[in-house]
């Protein structure tokens, strides 16, 4: 460990841990085999604190904060699991149900799908409000690969991919709020646009948004735990 | 006074329907009719999915047969992809689509149809279920549960799962079978065996019991079609359609899925959201034919399995030339379970099934895409437009039950004519309308792609519509 170091002791759920400075609570929490529930975040990329799922409350705090990107203090007491957060990530996970079609039965991430487990894994077993039942497009132009805005979360997982490690920065989202949408290049058809076809939002969208065309009928696990080896492979270069 | 009775919904049948029947001033029979109740519209929500997403959306249609959905949808990427399967996965499906034959005809005969049959049609409707027959006839309750356990096990060991399986995929399959699940399936043969040979024995001796329900249950001359394969043998899964009208005599031969849009049409009558399938060159409503495992014994020259074929033998003793009757059709799926048997033995011996090559690939080579297989109870035809990419702009589904619908209509009328008189019926009386349509197994949930729940009510009501009597169990 170098000089510069600075060691920061904190408590998670009553456990005192040590983590260095600059450090995230979501990271410190992993390392000390504290499950944390999330969405947008991916191990390799840049996080941004979107999904809201890995909220956390701190003492002295009246705001819930995102792990993801809250930095730890010295002295800070985090709480990951009280009835609070377990009640605002099912309502978010709610959110995200109605908000367009996620239809698990046929969906072609049925069983690998990191949305379901989530619902699965936080209790969600009934979703108290209406579906909107948006009509969404599908966009089949590319000769491998599909995305169907119907099962997107707006995670922006595959844009962050596609910028920071494929340096191709093809997807970016679109609109506001509600009607934001992950479109390719200045809103071509996926087919049309400058992807370089490697496939990696692919592998690390959670839901059945992006999918292999080859993949049908729940056959599609996804294999996003590459990011962090070829970052680190990319860092020893 | 005329009066109409209601049967609504009719129990015992997959999927949702009713019974109406008209009665004059006298109390005879004006009329009568079969209602299918409820719409679905899987060819709307189709529009805008990709192609390869069909057989395994499609397949949601229905729990009973879902098999045949995967397999007709499949076939139709198939055109629309212009490829060939792989031999292994040809006969794979084959096989699955057999396993799914032999437990949906084993749910007919034993769970829907055998509580009339065996504990009488005016037995107490209590106890009229597969449980009432369990406990009359544990054999022959256990002989029925134990083979639709064998198509559903088969389902499950080449698919993971029994209901809805998401194994067959545009192309092929998408594993190979492996040596301990052909070794498995090999297994329980032998049992299966010996539970039709008693389903068929006992049938054989209660039939005689019928003579009024086979004289009057849809008896009476239509054309016919089904499946055959080149040595025009019986087939489910490949080969071409054959028609035929009551005598026998070819109408028309070797139709292809391509060309199934061509020569049927689909009429549509107010009284029901199932459609009416006709022959077009015979035009609607003289065009209508009936589908399913009499069909496919009437047409069929053998069977092609040496135990079957016997059967065959002695069932074509019933009559001279095609037989009419739609009671037959209980029988006819006995037979076929038997044949089932018989082919998946055949095919697990086939030195090339465990073969890993079981998947073609391709993408959009043909607009449109027609596929077609036999369902168990009866030809089913998918057919597909998609744009450039593979999208889904337009989809029809020929089901099995409305192809039989216009039989079952006049089946049901022929029915209500014979055994309502001076507008008295019984419980039991009614149970014999409902019977007619359970012979032909039809599947209302596929015919509109519609669901729902069944309990029985019968409304007797005035000719201008007021509720005299009523029934609910």
């Amino acid at each position: 460990m170098s000089e510069n170091v600075e060691v920061k002791t904190l408590t998670i759920d009553g456990h005192e841990v040590s983590a260095r400075r600059g450090q995230t609570i979501l990271e410190v929490a992993r390392e000390n085999n504290i499950s944390i529930p999330t969405l947008c975040h991916l191990d390799g990329l840049t996080d941004v604190g979107a999904c809201r799922l890995c909220l956390v409350e701190i003492a002295g705090v009246s705001k819930l904060l995102p792990s993801c990107v809250t930095t730890v203090y010295e002295g800070m007491e985090v709480h990951t699991d009280s009835e609070r957060l377990q009640k605002h990530r099912r309502t978010i996970l709610e959110l995200l149900f109605t908000e367009r079609n996620h239809i698990c039965s046929v969906c072609v991430a049925n069983g690998h799908c990191e949305l379901q487990s989530l619902a699965q894994s936080q209790g969600l077993t009934h979703v108290r409000l209406p579906y909107r039942n948006p009509d969404l497009s599908v966009d089949a132009s590319h000769e491998r690969f599909t995305l169907d805005h119907n099962r997107c979360i707006l995670c922006t997982r595959c844009v962050r991919v596609c910028a920071e490690i494929e340096g191709a920065h093809v997807w970016d989202v679109m609109g506001r709020g509600i009607n934001s949408l992950i479109i390719s290049d200045l809103h071509e058809n996926w087919g049309a646009s400058s992807c370089t076809r490697c496939g990696k939002c692919v592998q690390v969208c959670p839901t059945g948004a992006l999918f292999d065309k080859s993949k049908v009928g729940s056959e599609h696990p996804k294999y996003p735990d590459f990011l962090p080896y070829l970052n680190l492979m990319r860092e020893s270069q | 006074m005329s009066q109409t009775i209601v049967i609504d919904p009719v129990t015992r049948l997959e999927g949702h329907g009713k019974i109406t029947i008209q009665l004059n001033n006298q109390g005879e029979v004006e009329d009568a009719h079969f209602h299918v109740t409820q719409v679905r519209g899987f060819e709307k929500f189709a529009q805008g999915r990709p192609f390869y997403e069909m057989p395994s959306l499609m397949a949601r249609i229905c729990g009973i047969c879902p098999v045949s959905h995967l397999i007709a949808s499949a076939k139709a990427c198939e055109a629309i992809m212009s490829v060939d399967i792989p031999y292994t996965a040809a006969q794979l499906r084959r096989m699955l689509n057999l396993a799914q034959m032999v437990q949906s005809h084993a749910l007919s005969f034993f769970y829907l149809a055998s509580p009339d049959l065996l504990l009488g049609m005016e037995s107490d409707p209590a106890t009229r279920h597969i449980f009432g027959v369990v406990g009359a006839k544990p054999e022959l309750g256990r002989a029925g549960i134990a083979l639709r356990r064998f198509g559903q096990h088969i389902i499950e060991l080449l698919g993971s799962k029994r209901i809805h399986p998401g194994w067959v995929v545009p192309g092929g399959v998408t594993e190979p079978l492996s040596a301990d699940k052909r070794d498995e399936t090999l297994g329980m043969i032998p049992e299966a065996y010996a539970n039709v040979h008693l389903a068929l024995s006992e049938y054989k001796k209660i039939a005689d019991n019928f003579k009024t329900e086979i004289d009057v249950f849809a008896n009476f001359p239509t054309y016919f079609m089904g499946l055959i394969n080149e040595d025009e043998s019986i087939a489910f899964t490949d080969g071409a359609l054959r028609l035929i009208d009551a005598k026998g005599n070819i109408v028309d031969d070797g139709i292809t899925a391509s060309r199934f849009t061509q020569v049927i049409g689909e009429a549509v009558e107010s009284y029901s959201y199932t459609k009416f399938a006709y022959y077009k060159p015979l035009g609607y409503p003289e065009g209508c034919y009936r589908v399913g495992p009499l069909a496919r014994l009437n047409i069929a020259k053998s069977m092609g399995t040496p135990l079957a074929d016997k059967e065959l033998a002695e069932f074509r003793q019933l009559a001279d030339g095609p037989l009419q009757g739609s009671f037959h059709y209980h029988h006819a799926r006995l037979i076929e379970i038997l044949y089932g048997i018989e082919r998946i033995e055949q095919i697990l011996s086939d030195p090339l099934i465990l073969d890993k090559h079981v998947r073609a690939t391709a993408g959009v080579n043909r607009l449109e895409g027609a596929g077609q297989a036999e369902a168990p109870r009866g030809t089913l035809m998918h057919n597909y437009k998609v744009d450039s990419d593979g999208k889904i702009t337009w989809a029809n589904l020929v089901i099995a039950t409305g192809q039989n619908n216009k039989a079952m209509d006049l089946g049901v009328l022929q029915a209500a004519k014979h055994y309502i008189k001076d507008g008295r019926f019984s419980e039991g009386i009614l149970n014999r309308i409902e019977a007619v349509v359970r012979t032909f197994d039809p599947c209302l949930s596929c015919s509109t792609h519609a669901f729902g729940q069944m309990p029985l009510d019968i409304s007797l009501l005035s000719c201008d519509g007021q509720i005299i009597d009523r029934v609910i169990r």
